[in-house]
């Protein structure tokens, strides 16, 4: 290591811009520029000192602002490009040769080759996650590169700066020293009332304020990396679950993966605006849009198992709490919530039947069969008797003579019964679905006629165990405090000294906001007397000056 | 209610004749040709800009406060709402940085800006609509306004850089940046088509119905409030006597969004053909006189401060906020639903603003065109993911 | 020295922070693309306890049946492959009976009327409990049906078989491995 040594005597690190004692220039580069480099004090960042070994290059590679920028315009494109069309997310088909389909019939050849080309999944592609993951490195790489050295050098600063710092900053005077001795003790005076912090050293005078801003972009940094983190463990199992259930109406079921809850929906409300009822400025857009819902709801009373209860043993469920679950309002216990995000209204629930006499039309009466709990005998009352042989709820057709559902699921339930009449003692079999009737064994006295059903809704919940919120949360919150300790404050420091030949030097400097120094400054020449300041950055400001005029 | 409504919407009226007027005022302000130099005369046309923009603001804000008891909800549901809004604060932040820099230049630019947003905003249905479900929550309000505040501050950015790039782009030599700067002002342009030639048709009362089969194969129809330039997928005109459409269009293209687009671009371009036939000038020649006098060191600076001062809360609002409330509502703080990937394009493009800035040393012209794009980005969320993209907040 | 101390020291700090970085970040990548949707319970892992009830009312507690081997079956009357496989399950458990081994078929929450029915209907001897609340189901991670388990005398999962129909021969074979020796 070279180290590079200041006129001053001090030895400073390789790759050092601006002298760490007294603020000189000592490269060529920086001799030549008007206006001194003042990002990280001028100091060595650690990157740009060694780029020997492997593990060097790629450290300084992601210590490079420059590639940081780079990861983030990357990520940015990629992104936007996501949205050209819905990710598999938002199709409705799952599986990839369906989704491959859709993409290929919905958006044609475009379509297909988006989703062959992986775009239609990219958030969750691993050279998406690979870029989000080497932005955090460099976040980290970066940020530990520079805030050493950054901290060191605000940390041992001089009062006293070289003529040549002074002339390179961007707020510079030097002129007359009106008020002799006393303009360091005046300056001093004025700077405390702006809440400063004053440093005086024989004949130089450093005032310093908000320093703490320059942590802000660390401390936002650190926030972010914290979310990273958080992001990154809700793969490891037992920090995430994410399931669905569907609950009847009436029914109760196991939580998914929430060993020893139970859920029962005790009903489905789904309300809409009514024209009538509701304030009449809504009348307006409720005539333009139709119906407008404003509620979806399930009731439902939520149970735990006693301790040692084992799965399928439900007959001393205890009741945990009722609650109404609505869109906005998750029901929450323990490390867990259950959120309303569908519904299905109107599935059947029980059908109603009437047995009559074909030929007279006389009836012998109604029977109801629950569809959950289907019974194998029906008594009418009056010796008439439906003896259920088959239940089939998803009918789909016959095979081999035997009737076949596909799901079970009541979308198109039927029925095998056996009639049993005063009339016919042995029984007529009939098949009865609800648009159709079938008497497989010639014609019947009797018909088992559908009347009407009842029907029941279904709830879509989701739910959720997030163990990772409070870390994210967390990182959240020091991202803005650093956001808004980097953003809302600012670094701002003034030397004034005066130099060999007699004369007052006045330089100031701040991280941002030249507006706002500017304006202390002006009160601090004006009470101390100080030589009129420049801003060597603003050609016409420096004309405004000659000038003798100030802009309003 | 319904009175407050109207008195409502009347409020609204009375902020964007008021903004028309201040942007006169403001432009009298600057009119002046020597950088630095401000008369008696201007000072006074740049103090009536201001007590006009108040009264506009205090107006708008009424209308907004109205709105609210009226609806019973913050108005910020719909897209109308929601823009309108965005333009109320658009004109906040400009009052704001006013107080703070007293530059007027500021104001004739940033003016017509909430002009054509609350004109764009207009073409949306006015009416209250009640909530649905998911926007019953008090985050409605916390996201929306947080986000809207941010964007405004960083709108304000873009303003300042704008007036930057008309005093400091040499429009005199062809150039790319002579090229892209007269890009800008053609889009501008373009969403002042987009109101001209809405409006025209509105007040024409245009209708034509079709029936149309949709990209899953289901018969569908739909109205049309321009003349249909794009027919829908397979078709049937219903009303006869309206024009009949050009072309067909395959089932994956909105046809009826993109005849609007159509004549918005074709209404633009004709005022943007006829500005440029009258005046014989480039719009940003139009415009450069009354940037002359702006300072750019000042300008650089404010859209710069505008950027960290609106960063942090387009931050809290538009992602921080938008995922609790997304947790409540969706179950899931993150879904890569368009609007939300597009909150973080703009996220992630100021923060490579502020890195390029600051670590780069990317000032002046650098930094002006980058607040310009940024501003760009905000406009596209706002409009073409709402209405072209469209997923989970398609409201309305 | 002390320069070339430092710089080894460098060296160090920088290899230890890149590689937990980078292992780190591979590890999120390669977790989240292999990542099955549920924790599925895997061989050698023990069986999850449970009891349910029985056609007969009888109630089946899975621990009751340690020493044994135990092949739990689950299936529902409307899945053709489940259907297929109860016969050859039946004839199976004549013979392995009495030899230590047990099966219990668990119906998914169908009703007690399709289910007593199907089992007069092919005369299945072996209990068959429905579980109502899919709780069970739950425990198990249960997604396509069927779904067999087998279980070992000592209560750990010694096979799983998802999907398909299984041949007499495949069940022979499956008991011999969980029979008691």
């Amino acid at each position: 290591m070279n180290n590079i040594i200041c006129a001053c005597g001090h030895e400073n690190p390789e790759g050092t811009v601006l002298c760490g004692n007294c603020g000189r220039p000592l490269t060529t580069e920086a001799k030549k520029q008007k206006l001194a480099d003042m990002r990280y004090e001028g100091t060595a960042r650690r990157s740009q000192t060694y780029n020997k070994s492997i593990i060097d290059k790629v450290w300084n590679f992601f210590s490079s602002v420059k590639v940081g920028i780079s990861l983030i315009i990357i990520i940015l494109v990629a992104a936007a490009i996501g949205t050209i069309l819905p990710q598999v997310l938002f199709v409705p088909v799952r599986g990839a040769a369906e989704i491959a389909a859709y993409y290929e019939r919905v958006y044609g050849s475009f379509g297909s080759i988006y989703n062959w080309l992986g775009l239609s999944d990219l958030y969750g592609s691993w050279w998406f996650q690979t870029l989000i993951g080497m932005l955090g490195i460099s976040i980290i790489v970066a940020s530990l590169d520079r805030v050493v050295p950054l901290y060191k050098s605000l940390k041992k600063q001089r009062t006293r700066r070289h003529g040549s710092f002074m002339k390179s900053q961007r707020l510079f005077a030097q002129g007359e020293n009106i008020l002799g001795e006393d303009t360091l003790s005046i300056s001093e005076e004025k700077l405390k009332d702006l809440r400063y912090k004053v440093k005086r050293e024989k004949g130089a005078l450093l005032a310093e304020k908000g320093r703490f801003a320059r942590w802000g972009p660390y401390v936002n940094h650190v926030g972010l990396i914290i979310f990273l983190l958080g992001v990154m463990l809700r793969t490891l199992p037992g920090f995430y679950m994410d399931e669905t259930m569907w609950l009847r109406e009436g029914e109760t079921l196991a939580i998914p993966e929430v060993p020893g809850f139970y859920l029962e929906s005790k009903e489905f409300i789904l309300e809409t605006y009514d024209k009538e009822q509701t304030d009449e400025v809504f009348g307006e857009a409720i005539e333009r849009v139709g119906t407008i819902a404003s509620n979806f709801q399930t009731d439902v009373v939520l149970y735990k198992n006693s301790e040692d209860a084992l799965p399928g043993q439900t007959t001393d469920l205890i009741e945990v709490k009722k609650e109404s679950i609505q869109v906005n309002k998750p029901l929450k216990f323990e490390d867990y919530a259950i959120y309303q995000m569908d519904f299905r209204l109107d599935e059947l629930s029980t059908m109603h039947f009437n047995l009559s006499n074909k030929a007279t039309g006389e009836s012998l009466g109604d029977l109801s069969i629950n569809l959950d709990k289907p019974e194998p005998f029906y008594d009418l009352g009056n010796g008439a008797t439906v003896e259920l042989k088959g239940y089939y709820p998803d009918f789909s057709g016959f095979e081999n003579g035997e009737p076949q559902t596909k799901s079970p699921v009541p979308n198109n339930p039927a029925f095998l019964v056996e009639m049993i009449t005063p009339e016919t003692p042995k029984g007529e079999t009939s098949f009865v679905a609800i648009k159709q009737t079938v008497e497989p064994f010639g014609d019947n006295n009797y018909k088992l006629e559908f009347q009407s059903v009842d029907t029941r809704d279904i709830s879509g919940l989701t739910i959720r165990k997030d163990k990772t919120l409070w870390i994210l949360a967390l990182g959240g919150v020091i991202f803005m405090i650093g956001v808004a300790q980097g953003s809302y404050f600012n670094h701002r420091r003034i030397w004034i000294h005066e130099n060999n030949d007699g004369q007052l030097v006045v330089a100031a400097h701040t991280n941002k906001n030249w507006f706002g120094i500017k304006k202390e400054l002006d009160q601090v020449t004006e009470t101390a007397q100080l030589p009129q300041y420049i801003d060597q950055q603003d050609a016409e400001d420096q004309e405004l000056k000659k000038d003798g005029e100030k802009s309003s | 209610m319904t009175q407050l409504v109207s008195i409502s919407s009347n409020l609204l009226f009375v902020a964007f004749v008021c903004y028309l007027i201040a942007t006169l005022f403001f432009g009298g302000a600057v009119k002046g040709t020597k950088v630095g130099t401000t008369s008696n005369s201007e000072k006074r046309w740049g103090l009536l800009g201001i007590i006009v923009t108040i009264i506009g603001f205090i107006s708008h804000l009424a209308y907004f406060i109205t709105r609210w008891i009226a609806g019973g909800h913050a108005p910020v549901s719909n897209l109308f709402e929601f823009t309108t809004a965005f333009g109320m604060m658009v004109v906040g932040s400009f009052i704001l940085i006013y107080f703070i820099y007293k530059t007027p230049v500021l104001g004739l630019f940033a003016l017509p800006i909430a002009i054509i947003i609350i004109g764009y905003a207009s073409m949306f249905p006015s009416e209250i609509t009640p909530l649905i479900p998911a926007l019953k929550s008090y985050w409605l309000y916390v996201h929306v306004i947080t986000a809207a505040l941010g964007e405004s501050i960083l709108a304000i950015s873009a303003v300042a850089g704008l007036v930057y790039l008309l005093k400091s782009v040499d429009i005199s030599k062809k150039s790319k940046q002579r090229f892209w700067l007269e890009a800008v002002m053609y889009t501008l342009i373009l969403a002042v088509g987009f109101v001209a030639s809405t409006t025209t048709f509105s007040l024409m009362d245009y209708e034509a119905s079709f029936n149309y089969v949709d990209k899953e194969q289901k018969a569908k129809s739909i109205i049309y409030n321009t003349p249909p330039l794009f027919g829908m997928n397979e078709y049937e005109a219903l009303t006869p006597e309206a024009m009949t459409p050009l072309v067909e269009t395959p089932s994956i293209i909105n046809a009826k969004k993109l005849t609007t687009v159509t004549w918005s671009l074709l209404f633009g371009t004709l005022l943007y053909g006829l500005i440029r036939l009258i005046t014989r000038k480039p719009i940003s020649a139009l415009l450069k006189p009354f940037a002359q006098k702006a300072n750019l060191q000042l300008m650089d600076e404010i859209g710069y401060r505008a950027v960290s001062i609106g960063f942090p809360i387009f931050t809290l609002g538009a992602l921080i906020f938008a995922m609790i409330w997304a947790h409540e509502a969706w179950a899931r703080f993150w879904g890569w639903d368009p609007k939300e990937v597009w909150a973080l394009i703009t996220w992630l493009f100021y923060a490579a603003f502020m890195h390029l800035r600051f670590s780069k040393g990317w000032q002046g012209e650098k930094s002006a065109w980058l607040a310009v794009i940024g501003f760009i980005i905000i406009m596209f969320n706002l409009i073409a993911v709402n209405l072209i993209i469209a997923g989970l907040h398609s409201y309305a | 020295m002390a320069q070339a101390k430092k710089k080894q020291k460098r060296f160090i700090v920088r290899t230890i922070i890149l590689s937990i970085l980078i292992i780190a970040i591979v590890f999120t990548i390669y977790t989240n693309a292999t990542k099955e949707k549920f924790e599925v319970l895997a061989i050698g892992d023990t069986a999850p306890d449970f009891t349910l009830v029985d056609l007969d009312g009888n109630k089946h507690r899975l621990s009751d049946y340690k020493g044994q081997g135990v092949f739990l079956n689950f299936w529902g009357t409307w899945c053709k492959p489940c259907v297929k496989e109860m016969p050859a399950m039946d004839s199976q458990y004549e013979i392995y009976k009495d030899q230590g081994i047990q099966i219990l078929a668990i119906n998914i929450a169908q009703s007690d009327f399709e289910v007593q029915r199907f089992a007069n209907q092919y005369g299945l001897s072996f209990p068959i409990v429905i579980d109502k609340t899919r709780s069970v189901m739950e425990a198990y991670n249960i997604d396509p049906l069927p779904t067999t388990m087998l279980v070992n005398p000592e209560g750990k999962i010694e096979r799983i078989v998802i999907g398909g129909v299984m041949t007499e021969k495949d069940i022979a074979g499956f008991m011999e491995e969980i029979r008691p020796k």
